[in-house]
């Protein structure tokens, strides 16, 4: 079954080798980073309205960094030999330094994870018994030490963790961008931009997850949602939605401008076969729609009720998550249907459902991070701090005249 | 007492942290190892006594499509893919360009039955250009992709992984992964071998002695007397996309500016 070529394709390029994966794979590290750089400002910036988050956006990043490797896996024609990348990396490969790059931010996340939680943990094992309690002294690493010196210790630690977390999260996406980005042969991947662009998207879609992943988790719990963090996340997510649509929009008018050699074929691909995926859903949709709904929420959020903000907010993320994947989509699949004789474009890539590469298999791997969140929250609660304040009526409902944000 | 102070646990994390090092280490030595290819072939053959090059006589090339099969049956190419294909270029007086490989060229061509005024044709056979600044043997991560000693760049198919970023690095897509399970080596990156096999024996690879025109040459450059290495050296040759300065090792005759 040999998909249709428009003009002359070289015949081994009309095969999509890197799949529907490939994509998955960078937009999940995106979520990763950018869960990352929201609980960075909280930890590192100090941006005190985030506090209803810190942890949990950590623990966010770790779950999606669990399943970053998935995807590959997946994809990989010898997953049982993926650990050679570890074992025997080629030092000449941008691609080699995935083990480094990966194990490197895994053990500054789990770090910090357990450095947040050490108290929780300490707590949890002295209050229970049998096999339990054995569990969280192992969690604990028989450090029992909850002194208030101890905790400011943690803290500082915390601090600094988070503090080599944020260029361990740009350098991790970055990379992903890198690894397209480098490429000579492929003329819609090879940019120096690229890397950039992977990053600020990253963080995009990380904003834009933790905003819903906030205002479903109150809901969830039967929290309230405050006004004060929902607009300080919306505020960071409209800078910098308007970063990323600012440089992928110059990629494409530089390309253009340029008028290239490979400008004729990356032309032809943007008007044919992605026209809908790049012009309708990643420009009009994905970044014009949210961009506006941003901009009430930062310039008139505060007039507003806070539900109706909420909505705002909530709406513009989920957009922006489709936006986001539609630029990886564009991106990784765009850069294959494309042949490299410059001279012809193979007929759409549609994943099947059930297919080992397909849809059902991207959706487990989305889901999966989610699952591990909830079994998180059964062990070790992210939302205590957040109960404690409600339980105290310090917060509220705040569109019912209740007790405002303390912090 | 309740518990190991912090600076304790402090010195296991730096014990743990200091085994991992260690491990890592060790694994880029073996690395090391690995990225060595392996030892030249067994018999009298030394690889430091040779170093391959390719030539291709463009004008020569009828299209027969004699070479693409030889290489199919030689190297039990799966369907779809192609290790070595043959373009077809067809310009017409206006300049435009019309390129066709039906089936990589296997059976040959069809006569053109186009109406427009063709005032050039020619054929140009492709396989990999064994660029001795491989893109490929550079992003590959667990050096799988290799060039050997005398020229030839090869995949050890044992310690593939099947990530296909080589696929995606080589800029003439020579490279292909068959996920079909009738092939020798499933869902590894796969490619013209230059007949490894053979020319270590010296033998010719299996396009060049089935070319009937002698359009397709393997030359010997480390071999002075070598007619090929001759006319590589003494006539004007092109490469392809030379631009990108992955110096292949397979020189065209009469190469069109139209041809990529
Ligand atoms: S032609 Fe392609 S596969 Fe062959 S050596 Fe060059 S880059 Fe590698
Ligand atoms: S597909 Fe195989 S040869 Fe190619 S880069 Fe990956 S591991 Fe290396």
């Amino acid at each position: 079954m040999i998909p249709e070529v428009l003009g002359y394709a070289f015949p081994n390029d009309v095969h999509i080798l890197w799949s529907l994966m490939i994509v998955t794979y960078p937009y999940v590290t995106g979520l990763v980073a950018g869960a990352f750089i929201v609980s960075s400002l909280y930890h590192v910036f100090g941006r005190k309205e985030l506090w209803p988050i810190g942890r949990f956006s950590l623990v966010a990043s770790l779950a999606f960094m669990l399943v970053a490797t998935w995807p590959l896996l997946n994809h990989l024609g010898h997953p049982e030999r993926a650990f050679n990348i570890m074992i025997t990396p080629s030092p000449s490969s941008a691609m080699a330094g995935f083990g480094l790059a990966y194990n490197w931010y895994l053990m500054i996340l789990v770090l910090e994870v357990w450095f947040v939680f050490r108290k929780d943990i300490i707590l949890t094992a002295r209050r229970s018994r049998g096999l339990k309690r054995f569990l969280f002294s192992v969690l604990a690493l028989r450090t029992y030490d909850i002194s208030e010196e101890a905790l400011a210790t943690d803290h500082k630690i915390v601090t600094v963790l988070a503090a080599i977390g944020i260029p361990s999260a740009c350098f991790l996406h970055g990379y992903v961008g890198f690894l397209f980005g480098a490429l000579k042969a492929n003329p819609w991947w090879s940019t120096p931009l690229m890397p950039v662009i992977f990053l600020f998207s990253a963080v995009v879609s990380g904003i834009a997850a933790m905003i819903l992943m906030y205002l479903a988790a109150m809901g969830l719990k039967g929290l309230p949602v405050l006004r004060e963090t929902v607009a300080t996340m919306a505020r960071w997510l409209w800078l910098f939605m308007i970063l990323t649509v600012t440089l992928e929009l110059l990629e494409i008018i530089t390309l253009s401008y340029e008028s290239s050699e490979a400008w004729v074929i990356i032309r032809q691909l943007l008007t044919t076969r992605l026209s809908f995926s790049f012009f309708s859903l990643q420009l009009v949709f994905g970044s014009l729609i949210p961009f506006i709904l941003l901009m009430i929420v930062v310039l008139m959020g505060s007039q507003m009720k806070a539900r109706v903000q909420n909505i705002l907010a909530g709406a513009a993320s989920a957009i922006l998550l489709v936006q986001v994947f539609s630029m990886r989509w564009n991106v990784v699949i765009g850069g294959q249907l494309f042949s490299k004789s410059l001279r012809g474009l193979r007929s759409p890539y549609q994943p099947g459902f059930f297919e080992k590469e397909g849809i059902l298999p991207m959706l487990l791997i989305l889901v999966a991070p989610f699952v591990i969140l909830v079994i998180f929250e059964r062990v070790l609660p992210m939302f205590r701090a957040v109960e404690e304040a409600a339980a105290a009526g310090r917060i509220g409902d705040e569109d019912a005249g209740g007790a405002g944000a303390t912090n | 007492m309740t518990d190991f102070s912090r600076r304790q646990f402090l010195r296991t994390a730096a014990l743990a942290g200091g085994g991992c090092a260690v491990f890592l280490l060790l694994g880029e030595r073996r690395a090391g190892r690995a990225s060595v290819p392996p030892a030249s072939p067994a018999g009298d053959y030394d690889w430091t006594q040779h170093s391959y090059a390719y030539l291709i006589d463009t004008v020569a090339c009828i299209g027969c499509g004699m070479c693409v099969k030889a290489c199919k049956a030689e190297n039990r190419v799966p369907d779809g893919f192609f290790r070595t294909w043959i373009e077809r270029y067809e310009i017409s007086e206006d300049g435009e360009a019309a390129v066709d490989s039906p089936d990589g060229g296997l059976n040959g061509f069809e006569e053109n039955v186009s109406h427009v005024k063709i005032s050039k044709a020619f054929f140009v056979p492709k396989m990999c250009n064994h660029c001795a600044h491989s893109p490929c043997v550079q992003v590959c991560p667990v050096g799988a992709s290799y060039r050997t000693k005398d020229g030839v760049v090869l995949v050890d198919q044992e310690r593939c992984v099947g990530c296909g970023y080589c696929v995606q690095a080589c800029p003439y897509s020579s490279r292909f992964i068959p996920h079909e399970e009738d092939t020798p080596y499933p869902r590894t990156a796969q490619k013209c071998t230059l007949c490894y096999h053979r020319i270590t024996k010296g033998l010719k690879p299996a396009c060049v002695a089935a070319c009937p025109v002698g359009a397709r040459q393997l030359a010997d450059m480390k071999n002075p007397f070598d007619p090929v290495r001759k006319r590589i050296l003494t006539e004007r040759v092109q490469v392809l996309q030379p631009e990108l300065l992955t110096q292949p090792q397979c020189y065209y005759l009469a190469l069109d500016k139209e041809v990529r």
